[in-house]
């Protein structure tokens, strides 16, 4: 089980800490993309620095405004739409995902974002989820995991970690958690990717490449809940542990972690770490990532349930397959095409018909 | 051969003219008795009798062969006069097995007929029915009161067959035929439609459709030459208004209603579904009509089948979904939901026996008050019923144009009996029906601070209806959400003043549709000793109960609402000219405690919570008893 580093200290709320050199640019445009409402998360939450990125990376995507449409359930996360100045809804409970099915199944033509939480998505809406993933709806899904509840103040979500003590779990939660990455790939997701809230460069390249991607897009992203359970990915986001407790994929590179000096290959169908300066080992037995690959995103994603394996970030899978409007949209039209535009009159009297004078 | 003219009847018979009729088809509930009843009743539409239907299975798709709790029974009611019902007592029962005599007996008027499968009548059958000890075609009482014609049915078939090389099974599934033929010939109906489907479901398969058509013939000639029966009766055609007509079943008249709304509205149709008895035949129907542009989306659960159909409609489309009692509970949240951000949908409940799972397969009107109130908080609907089978069509419509130019959700009641049922239907030219005034938002509409901006809960002064602004439309970007809105911004709001504000002006919304709402048709006397009030499916037999109060000297009125909320606003006078009030529903006493509340005047429920319809004997009554204790 990982632990957090000790002693580590309250931080600033992402971007407000001494920054990296980003696009100048990208400041100017965020404004036309944010809202007139005042943001209500807590300070220091993680949220920030994904809204941030998102509203930042909105005017690079070449999609008109009035054609946006971020959709949530409940829960902090899906508070999102209210600062987005796009169209948008805030739904109910995990429900989300089966909004944004008829909205996009019907408006072709709208980029549809969903945003949840590991509550709303893996627990009250987790068949909706794991339906919509399957449907391949062009879309993408953006689940925040803090691994807690944390608008209803701090009760064990469906990752928290088995033996979590919250609110609801004073003896420690003995229920075992989803990963996520896994079970969307279960459930035939065409695009899985994980980053997090601090690594906001990773996390808009995925974003993008999220958004490129035709069907379904899932990603998650590793948030800070700085109230109910601060620190959860610090591990996997702080300077000094990140390098030998992550490995970032990219497709047809090897997989190699700590700054390059030690790399992940595979004895069997597990996941093995090898140093790269070891007598024994070279570069070469590092694993070659293929994102096309469902079986070996399947083996890399339980890395996470491996305390002794650096955590993997980045494009899991990436495959293309036809999404579920195309599908229903060329249906319509083969149909229409054979039988004609349908004539209302015609069809009241599709059936055996008798006159009286 | 395809049209057998009467004269061919034999000489011996007699020709008997005949006012009214009810058959009852009971058998297996694999012996097909749902397609002979349906068949039957196509051919009466052709002989334009009047007619109603109540199509009564279990919800066991093949229940234990033979056993009482897996028959399957067709009733039909047809006559030359006006048929409302499917008829209190049955004339004709079409007797498959012992269980299906044993569980429809009761059915059958004294003096009645009953054709019964002999050769189904074995030991194991018997005990089966829970005749081990009796077997009724034995028993010199046991049908004293009854004309019992045993017929062969499955032997006859069985030799019919011969020669066309199909198996046992197909041979013995076959047999219904064989009695569909016999009960044509028997009520002097036409074999052509039933020859025309049979060539046409069969078409892949000519040798079945062959051995179906030969012995649909068969058993019209065996009544023609058996020396069993003696009459054949004729029913002459009913006075029907001048029209072009269909036979219609309501679950198809809510589907047609549904694709006329977005064709005259032209917002393309989004329905959403889980499937679920007795709603599912309205997917059945809907996804074939992909050509009129209706998307049909087959969800993983009841919830989804909403939150799409509220996706569609927040991006301008006609956003549907149809269900049944259980599925309308899982829907309350997201009807909520939509009645908070004021979202346009259509929510149809064929409402069956509950509660839980209740009675899948039969009719109740027990989900009244959860249409009026099963939702958390203050969310009043309007709440519309459907009369008929072909009044579905008008009520389906009817419930999309109150949707939209009141921008709320809307629940329509249909049940089991009025989506099952059928009868005749004058088909409407598609330019009698009103038209919609769709008008999506498409510039701001207020200024605030020298800037035009568009604020998505101004409303419309007379409707109350806010704006329907498409995402698409540059300028209009706005959140909706479920969380309390501020007056007119639609931003979140908490403030207490505002919350009570907002909640009587979605409440004063509701009410609002009822300017809207047609001057309400009195059946009968239009004052007098009784009005009977009743809603959705009890309009038939009500109306036949009337009739018949009438020759007991009873001044009896009757309205049948086709809105529950609101109310119709001359509800209130019409109950003024009348002495006494009764409410026949089939439930506990729904509609009988919101007009309680409303006008606090007497109401005397009438309550039957059986599974089936009323008898028109049981309102005849009721009414009866009920003005003699006011008198």
């Amino acid at each position: 089980m990982p632990t957090l580093p000790p002693s580590r200290k309250p931080t600033l709320p992402p971007g407000r800490g001494p920054r990296r050199a980003g696009p100048p640019k990208a400041r100017i445009n965020r404004k036309e993309y944010t809202s007139d409402q005042d943001v209500r998360w807590c300070p220091g939450c993680g949220d920030y620095a994904i809204l941030a990125s998102v509203q930042r990376l909105m005017p690079q995507l070449g999609v008109k405004r009035e054609n946006v449409v971020f959709v949530s359930g409940i829960g902090c996360s899906s508070r999102f739409p209210y600062y987005m100045n796009t169209y948008g809804m805030h739904s109910i409970h995990g429900r989300a995902p089966t909004i944004a099915t008829g909205l996009k199944a019907s408006r072709p033509d709208l980029d549809v974002w969903v945003v949840t939480g590991d509550g709303d998505a893996l627990s009250i809406g987790g068949n909706h989820l794991i339906h919509l993933l399957r449907r391949n709806v062009n879309l993408q899904l953006l689940l925040f995991n803090n691994q807690i509840y944390g608008l209803t103040k701090g009760q064990y979500s469906p990752t928290s970690e088995i033996g979590k003590v919250t609110k609801s779990s004073p003896f420690g939660s003995i229920t075992p958690p989803f990963n996520p990455i896994s079970l969307t790939l279960g459930a035939s997701a065409s695009f899985v990717a994980r980053t997090a809230d601090r690594d906001t460069k990773h996390l808009t390249k995925v974003l993008k490449r999220a958004h490129t991607h035709s069907g379904s897009a899932f990603v998650e992203v590793y948030q800070n809940c700085n109230i109910y359970n601060d620190g959860a990915f610090f591990d996997f986001t702080e300077r000094a542990t990140k390098a030998d407790r992550t490995v970032y994929l990219e497709h047809g590179k090897p997989m190699l972690f700590a700054n390059g000096k030690r790399g992940i290959r595979l004895d069997g169908f597990r996941t093995s770490v090898f140093d790269i300066e070891g007598r024994d080992a070279s570069v070469n037995e590092a694993i070659i990532y293929d994102e096309t690959s469902l079986e070996l995103a399947g083996i890399v994603s339980r890395m996470s349930q491996r305390p002794d394996m650096p955590r993997p970030f980045g494009v899991f899978f990436c495959e293309k397959r036809p999404t579920y409007e195309e599908l229903l949209q060329e249906q319509i039209a083969a149909i229409t095409e054979k039988q004609g535009q349908g004539d209302l009159d015609a069809l009241l009297y599709a059936a055996d018909t008798w006159t009286i004078q | 051969m395809e049209n057998l003219p009467l004269s061919t009847v034999a000489a011996t018979k007699s020709v008997e003219l005949l006012d009214e009729v009810t058959v009852l088809f009971a058998g297996d509930s694999g012996d097909g008795m749902q397609l002979t009843g349906s068949q039957f009743t196509l051919a009466t539409a052709f002989a334009q009798n009047d007619l109603a239907t109540l199509p009564d299975f279990p919800a066991e798709i093949r229940a234990p062969a033979g056993t009482t709790y897996g028959v399957s029974g067709y009733q039909l009611h047809f006559g030359s006069v006006n048929v409302r019902t499917p008829g209190d007592e049955v004339d004709l029962l079409v007797a498959m097995n012992p269980a299906a005599l044993k569980v429809n007996l009761g059915r059958v008027r004294r003096g009645g007929a009953i054709i019964v499968n002999v050769n189904a009548f074995k030991p194991h059958s018997l005990k089966l029915a829970g005749y081990e000890k009796n077997n009724p075609l034995e028993d010199e009482g046991a049908l004293k009161d009854y004309r019992v014609f045993e017929v062969e049915l499955s032997r006859m078939t069985e030799e019919a067959l011969k020669g066309f090389g199909l198996d046992k099974k197909a041979v013995d599934r076959s047999k219904n035929m064989f009695a569909l033929g016999l009960t044509l010939w028997l009520y002097s109906r036409p074999l052509k439609p039933a020859m025309e489907w049979l060539s046409e479901k069969f078409a892949k398969r000519p040798e079945l459709a062959e051995a179906n058509i030969h012995l649909l013939k068969k058993g019209y000639h065996f009544g023609e030459t058996t020396e069993d029966f003696v009459v054949r009766y004729e029913v002459a055609p009913a006075p029907l208004s001048p029209g072009t007509y269909r036979a219609i079943r309501g679950v198809e008249a809510l589907a047609l209603g549904l694709v006329a709304a977005s064709s005259k509205s032209g917002l393309d149709l989004f329905y959403g579904s889980y499937p679920i008895t007795p709603a599912s035949d309205l997917l059945h129907h809907l996804s074939r009509y992909k050509n009129f542009g209706v998307k049909t989306f087959q969800a993983e659960d009841e919830i989804a089948a909403i939150g799409a159909a509220i996706g569609a409609s927040f991006g301008g489309n006609l956003g549907v979904c149809a269900t049944s009692g259980p599925g309308l509970t899982l829907k309350a949240e997201s009807t909520g939901l939509a009645a908070m951000m004021e979202l346009p949908i259509v929510i149809i409940d064929v409402q069956r026996g509950g509660p839980s799972t209740g009675l899948p397969t039969k009719t109740e009107q027990s989900d009244l008050l959860q249409a009026m109130y099963g939702r958390n908080g203050e969310a009043p609907l309007p709440v519309l019923s459907a009369a008929t089978p072909g009044d579905c069509f008008y009520a389906a419509y009817e419930a999309c144009e109150v949707a939209i130019r009141h921008m709320t959700p809307v629940i329509l009641l249909a049940d089991g009996y009025v989506a099952n049922g059928s009868e005749p239907w004058r088909i409407p030219s598609s330019s009698e029906l009103g038209g919609f005034d769709i008008s999506f938002a498409g510039k701001t509409n207020r200024k605030v601070d020298g800037k035009d901006v568009f604020l998505p809960y101004v409303r419309d002064p007379d409707t109350l209806a806010r704006p329907w602004a498409k995402p698409g439309t540059p300028g209009l970007e706005h959140r909706l959400g479920g969380l309390e809105k501020q007056h007119e911004t639609g931003d979140v709001s908490y403030d207490p003043e505002n919350h009570e504000f907002m909640t009587n002006l979605r409440a004063d919304k509701v009410e609002r549709v009822a300017q809207f709402i047609k001057p309400t048709e009195i059946y009968g006397h239009e004052e007098g000793d009784l009005l009977i009030v009743g809603w959705g499916s009890t309009d038939g037999v009500i109306k036949t109960a009337v009739d018949q109060l009438h020759n007991h000297g009873l001044k009896v009125g009757t309205v049948q609402l086709r809105y529950i909320n609101p109310l119709p606003p001359d509800l209130g006078s019409i109950l003024g000219r009348f002495d006494g009030y009764l409410v026949p529903e089939l439930n506990k006493g729904q509609l009988v405690r919101i007009l309680r509340d409303r006008f606090l005047l007497p109401f005397t429920a009438l309550n039957k919570i059986q599974g089936q319809p009323f008898k028109a004997s049981e309102i005849v009554e009721a009414a009866i008893n009920n003005s003699e204790e006011i008198s």
